[in-house]
């Protein structure tokens, strides 16, 4: 794992002795091939040339880090309770070993001794949620889950797992499939973030339509908090017992406790999948088609849509193609759609599609939304184009590094919005970020674009990537920062939430009054005085 | 309240750079018309336009959610079936829905050339502003914000938008011109939509009205112009803006359809307005002649004469964005589908009315002023001054030219955008704006005056002149000091806060600071439906006045005081003379009121009555300035009367009657007149 980037050490993109994009590594489709086209759309998209280059960190300098602020005593008495920990540079991480009790013992520890506990699970957040507050002054303790990874009990008549909280999305898949399930939850992080991380963020899966959400997944589970332990006397599916305690506990984002065992809804593994694509005209008529299918309920595991700007984008990262066939059938396929078709190529945009299940009933439900496309001018693409689709959001972080070794910085951000207002905030989103960028002296036109990745019956999730060439800028992260800020008013002033799925953390704080009211807001204080009154979960996430 | 003075925070109106004009008659005259008339055409479109027709046009709007809302509402409250409604509605579409085509822009490119080739010396445009205006419609749609002082105003803007092959508007245009048939259809063709003057509470009327206006707006078609005076000002003062469609027109970006809008501010100014003694007589009473196209043609002697020469200047592109940038909330639309009418909030009612102040002002502020404006505004109080005094009417030569140059200095200095050719001498200059004016004035015993005692001028030379009552006399002579007047208006908003603070110095008991600011703001508001005075912005004009008189010297402020200095009398003297005019009119308003208007006056009484008063004050020289009897300014007397509660419309049995608070009007006649101090007038307002 990278300690400076995002994902395995040994993956990265690189431009070659020959000037050729390459993706290194042997964990994914792309690894190992060379990108004939991403040079000349990182240039063309963003003016980074491939002579300026600007080098990460190679390595951490315990020098430059400052020494650890140890709260004595309580290093002392953790001793004596045999839970391993480091305040090495690397590391600086205790490690909550084996299992819930272990936790329990940090937590009275903690309070003893009044030390803050930030909680660690995959480490993936992007809202700022495990960056100490600059504030604090006690000792702060990283309270890492990752050793607590078990499946402790698979349930087949009720079909439930229990889990502890601290496994890795993509373990915890891998160890049901042994045993012919799954859970169907799969966030672009999967490889990466934990199950206690899904459940303090109110994460989402790429395949909700079918599965649910993480809030849909959960049957049962138990938080340490101050306070004690929190958790429910039975397993029933559905229960009318005042607010569900559970819903104090997703999206916490860690200001109340750790969760640590989990006990979530699991499913056979699906008997057949399918990718599939279409092609539309516009981003117009993609939407529509989009909403029609919500309309009819009968949206496929995972449907996205990109705009213009990504479709080019996942086309330049087109591996080379080994076979003169290949590449004659993809000429003759651009020219059915831009001639004879009649697609502009700089309008038309695509949507990526999975089904799931029975193999009739994929079939049949493939034509469903075929159908419904059609009416919209959909054109069906190709499974291929599907499936590389996916691919893409796995390997896109790694590109975000590519691109910070060419002056170039970027980001992806989420929101969700009516249907109605689904062009319209796009649109106007897209645009502040442009304008934003000029107004702040960017000297090149920034990557502004986005996609539609969930349906709802009301509305659905959009997600945003956003990146420019910073060369010429003297403080490029704070321009990164306003122009964020910028766009997350834009989104709000367009009738979009504060997020869908990736949560509050600090960076989104200064929103959470208007988005929830004062009220809504004294709410979640009165929780947070009753459960940690001494404030030891002190990562200042949310409120 | 004044605060404490922050001079430095003005810019020095010296400084504001204007660009240059480019005469565009001057390709015409040396070249085809007929080319040029058939020239290609390409002008650069909105990037987010979807093309679409005409037709198209309309069945957006008919299927637009909006309108199937209001129809629905509709047809609940009356019990018809939605169908009639949707047919009433696509009645009322077919009514104002433009057509614009090409080939009418053509004709007119054609034919308007031959006639402006003929009336006009030139018209000038600042390509500056067309490169801006260009630029704008690229990247959002635009909004083109012209001034009206002239039927000529939209003909003109698409006149020379086509001139720069920019994408041609489509024109909100009054009903009135519907009357004339075949030029109502020209006009239609050529861009213009037309709408009633008057629909107040027809919900379908505005629910169509609004969609159609929003549906052009949003998908770029092209771009809207409209004028937020709401109709020709017939004194050449801005009027009070009209917020109906500037509200429609931000609505839109308010609930994020659109990611900005560009509004433009367009300032055309007239060397000779061709309106001009036809204004004159409709602010006096006669009433306006129904437009019909046989009229028009009868005008045609006006086409015979010289106009001088026209200035447009499109102003600097004002982004509905930046502009609500901490103003307007825009999640306030996220909880109600947008769909459905909802009446704007204070907050945005608040916002759209200062947006509409401050382009009124942009538009004042770009207004070409030449020399004759100056002139005018001598002779004027000249003519008042020696009416007063009993001396010999009227100015040498020289006198002229000395005065002249020196408002010149002084205008230029208050910032004003005077276009007085510095290659000639200032009695060249002189000579020439009279000659062009020749109408207005004439030359007696070597003295320049004017023209009122021909006012029977515009009697034909043959005919024997019929005896004419006192009162005919009075209105003839009144028609030429209107159309003076007119011309000395528009360079008021140059001189109105400095001329505010001169009144407020000469009506304030004591030179004390906190007394003259409570006598300019008392002045500023009572004058705030007479000139563009934006909201709210009393301390800001205070002290953009007393920074304009310091820097010329006229005053000095100190933290306590206000004080003239010797060489400021002349000045202020010239300030207080150019208000003195609406003091007094606004007086005899108020004397009015309190004298003859009895418990039955109505409002529409009030204009024939208040005329017969200031005539019979007139007549009987105890009142000085026959250009009170402007309809124009006693129209906003009252309006000012009524929003200060003096005066009240009553409601129920007694609708359009004026109630009189007589105390207070009286009150506020006296403070106008300097008699009580302000401090007691506010008192009374509250």
């Amino acid at each position: 794992m990278k300690w400076n980037g995002w994902g395995y050490s040994d993956t990265r993109f690189l431009f070659n002795k020959k000037g050729q994009a390459e993706f290194t590594g042997k964990r994914y489709r792309l690894s190992g091939l060379i990108i004939p086209g991403l040079k000349d759309w990182m240039e063309g998209t963003f003016g980074a040339s491939v002579q300026h280059k600007s080098q990460a960190t190679p390595i951490l300098n315990s020098s430059s880090v400052q020494p650890p602020n140890l709260n004595e005593a309580f290093v002392e008495e953790l001793k004596s309770t045999g839970v391993p920990y480091s305040h090495d540079a690397e590391d600086r991480v205790f490690r909550a070993h084996d299992c819930h009790d272990d936790v329990v013992k940090i937590v009275e520890l903690a309070c003893k001794h009044n030390v803050c506990l930030i909680p660690y699970g995959g480490g993936t957040s992007v809202s700022s949620a495990l960056e100490c507050p600059p504030e604090e002054t006690r000792s702060i303790v990283s309270l890492d889950t990752s050793q607590m990874n078990r499946i402790l009990w698979i349930d087949e008549k009720n079909l439930t797992a229990h889990v502890e909280a601290g496994i890795v999305g993509q373990d915890l898949e891998r160890l049901l499939n042994e045993s012919g399930y799954c859970t169907g939850h799969e966030p672009d992080s999967m490889e990466f973030s934990s199950l206690g991380g899904w459940v303090a963020t109110r994460a989402s899966g790429m395949k909700k339509n079918i599965y649910g959400n993480i809030e849909d997944l959960v049957v049962h589970m138990k938080m340490v908090t101050p306070r004690g332990v929190i958790e429910k006397s039975c397993q029933g599916p559905r229960m009318s017992t005042g607010p569900d305690i559970h819903h104090f506990i997703l999206g916490s984002e860690g200001t109340l406790g750790v969760v640590t065992e989990v006990t979530m809804k699991i499913r056979p593994m699906p008997e057949y999948q399918k990718y599939g694509s279409v092609v539309f005209p516009n981003f117009e008529q993609g939407v529509a088609c989009l909403r029609e299918i919500a309309k009819q309920r009968c949206a496929p595991a995972s449907v996205r849509l990109m705009d213009n700007e990504q479709f080019k984008f996942g086309h330049a990262l087109k591996p080379q193609v080994s076979s003169i066939f290949t590449s004659f059938v993809d000429g003759l396929k651009k020219f059915y759609i831009t001639k004879f078709k009649g697609f502009d190529p700089n309008r038309l945009c695509v949507a990526t599609l999975l089904f799931e299940g029975n193999r009739d009933r994929v079939l049949q439900h493939e034509k469903q939304v075929y159908d419904i496309a059609a009416k919209f001018g959909g054109l069906a693409a190709g499974e291929d184009n599907g499936q590389r689709g996916y691919m893409l959001t796995f390997v896109i972080a790694y590109l975000r590094d590519l691109g910070m070794d060419y002056y170039v910085i970027g980001e992806s951000f989420e929101t969700s919005v009516p249907w109605d207002r689904v062009l319209d905030m796009c649109r106007n989103v897209k645009a502040r970020i442009v304008h934003e960028c000029k107004e702040r002296g960017v000297q090149f036109p920034p990557l502004s674009t986005c996609r539609v990745t969930q349906t709802y019956d009301a509305g659905a999730c959009v997600y945003f990537y956003f990146a420019f060439n910073y060369r010429g800028l003297s403080d490029p992260v704070h321009v990164y920062e306003q122009v964020e800020h910028a766009a997350r008013e834009e989104i709000l002033a367009s009738g979009g939430s504060l997020s869908h799925h990736h949560g509050v953390g600090k960076l989104r704080k200064a929103w959470m009054r208007e988005t929830i009211s004062n009220v809504g807001m004294g709410m979640l204080q009165s929780v947070k005085d009753y459960v940690d009154p001494a404030n030891i979960f002190g990562n200042r996430n949310l409120l | 309240m004044a605060s404490k003075p922050v001079y430095s925070l003005h810019r020095n109106p010296m400084l504001k750079k204007r660009d240059d004009f480019e005469d565009v008659l001057e390709e015409r005259r040396s070249s085809s018309d007929l080319r040029y008339a058939l020239r290609c055409y390409t002008p650069v479109l909105y990037k987010g336009m979807t093309p679409s027709k005409a037709s198209m046009l309309k069945s957006m709007v008919l299927q637009s959610d909006q309108l199937h809302f209001v129809m629905k509402q509709v047809s609940t409250e009356t019990g018809k079936a939605v169908d009639d409604i949707q047919e009433e509605a696509s009645a009322i579409l077919e009514e104002m829905a433009h057509r614009l085509q090409l080939s009418t822009i053509r004709f007119f490119a054609y034919t308007l050339t031959k006639v402006f080739k003929n009336l006009f010396r030139s018209i000038c445009v600042n390509e500056e502003g067309i490169q801006r205006l260009q630029q704008a419609i690229q990247e959002h749609p635009v909004v083109l914000l012209p001034s009206h002082r002239s039927y000529m105003d939209f003909l003109l803007m698409s006149y020379i938008l086509y001139t720069y092959d920019l994408a041609l508007p489509v024109i909100a245009a009054g009903m009135d011109f519907m009357g004339m048939k075949v030029v109502g259809e020209m006009l239609r063709m050529s861009g213009a939509f037309f709408i009633r003057r008057s629909f107040g509470g027809d919900k379908l009327y505005w629910a169509v009205f609004s969609e159609y206006v929003k549906t052009i707006l949003k998908n770029g078609f092209a771009p809207l112009e409209f004028f937020l005076e709401g109709t020709r000002s017939r004194t050449a003062k801005s009027l009070t803006p009209k917020l109906g469609l500037l509200n429609i027109v931000m609505d839109p970006f308010f609930k994020g359809e659109v990611f900005d809008v560009n509004l433009v501010p367009v300032s055309i100014s007239y060397e000779r307005i061709l309106e001009e003694s036809l204004y004159a007589r409709e602010l006096l009473g006669v009433p306006k002649p129904k437009e019909s196209t046989s009229g028009l043609f009868k005008a045609r002697k006006v086409l015979s004469e010289d106009y001088g020469s026209i200035h447009i200047y499109f102003g600097q592109p004002v982004s509905v964005r930046s502009l609500s940038q901490g103003k307007i909330d825009r999640c306030q639309f996220n909880l109600i589908p947008r769909h459905i009418p909802k009446k704007p909030t204070e907050e945005i009612q608040g916002f759209v009315n200062d947006s509409a102040y401050r382009l009124v002002r942009a538009q004042e502020e770009n207004m070409v002023l030449k020399p004759w404006v100056l002139l005018a505004s001598l002779l004027l109080q000249n003519h008042h001054q020696s009416q007063a005094s009993g001396q010999r009417p009227g100015l040498t030569r020289d006198e002229l030219t000395q005065q002249a140059a020196w408002l010149r200095d002084l205008s230029r200095q208050y910032g004003a955008f005077l276009h007085w050719p510095d290659h000639a001498s200032p009695s060249e200059v002189v000579s020439s704006s009279l000659s062009l004016h020749r109408g207005l004035v004439k030359m007696s015993e070597g003295r320049i005056q004017l023209a009122v005692e021909q006012a029977g001028g515009q009697v034909n030379p043959g005919e024997p002149r019929t005896a004419v009552t006192p009162e005919e006399e009075l209105l003839n002579r009144a028609v030429v000091i209107l159309s003076c007047a007119s011309y000395r208006n528009q360079a008021l908003h140059v001189f109105l806060r400095p001329a505010l603070l001169a009144s407020a110095l000469h009506a304030a008991s004591s030179n004390h600071k906190q007394e003259v600011f409570n006598s300019f703001s008392f002045l500023r508001n009572m004058f705030s439906n007479e000139f563009i005075l934006c909201p709210g912005a009393t301390v800001q004009d205070f002290e953009e006045a007393c920074f304009l008189l310091m820097k010329t010297g006229e005053l000095q402020v100190t933290e306590h005081e206000v004080l003239v200095t010797e060489r400021g009398q002349r000045t202020l003297g010239f300030l207080t003379n150019m208000l003195d005019p609406f003091l007094q009119g606004y007086q005899v308003v108020c004397r009015f009121l309190c004298e003859e208007a009895s418990e039955a006056l109505t409002e529409k009484q009030f204009i024939p009555d208040v005329r017969k008063f200031i005539i019979k004050h007139l007549l009987a020289g105890r009142l000085r300035y026959s250009e009170v009897l402007s309809s124009d300014l006693q129209k906003n007397a009252l309006a000012a009367l009524l929003r200060l509660g003096a005066v009240q419309k009553m409601k129920g049995a007694q609708q359009g009657t004026l109630k009189v608070n007589k105390v207070m009007v009286n009150s506020l006649e006296d403070t106008l007149g300097g008699k009580l101090p302000t401090q007691k007038a506010a008192v009374a307002r509250l």
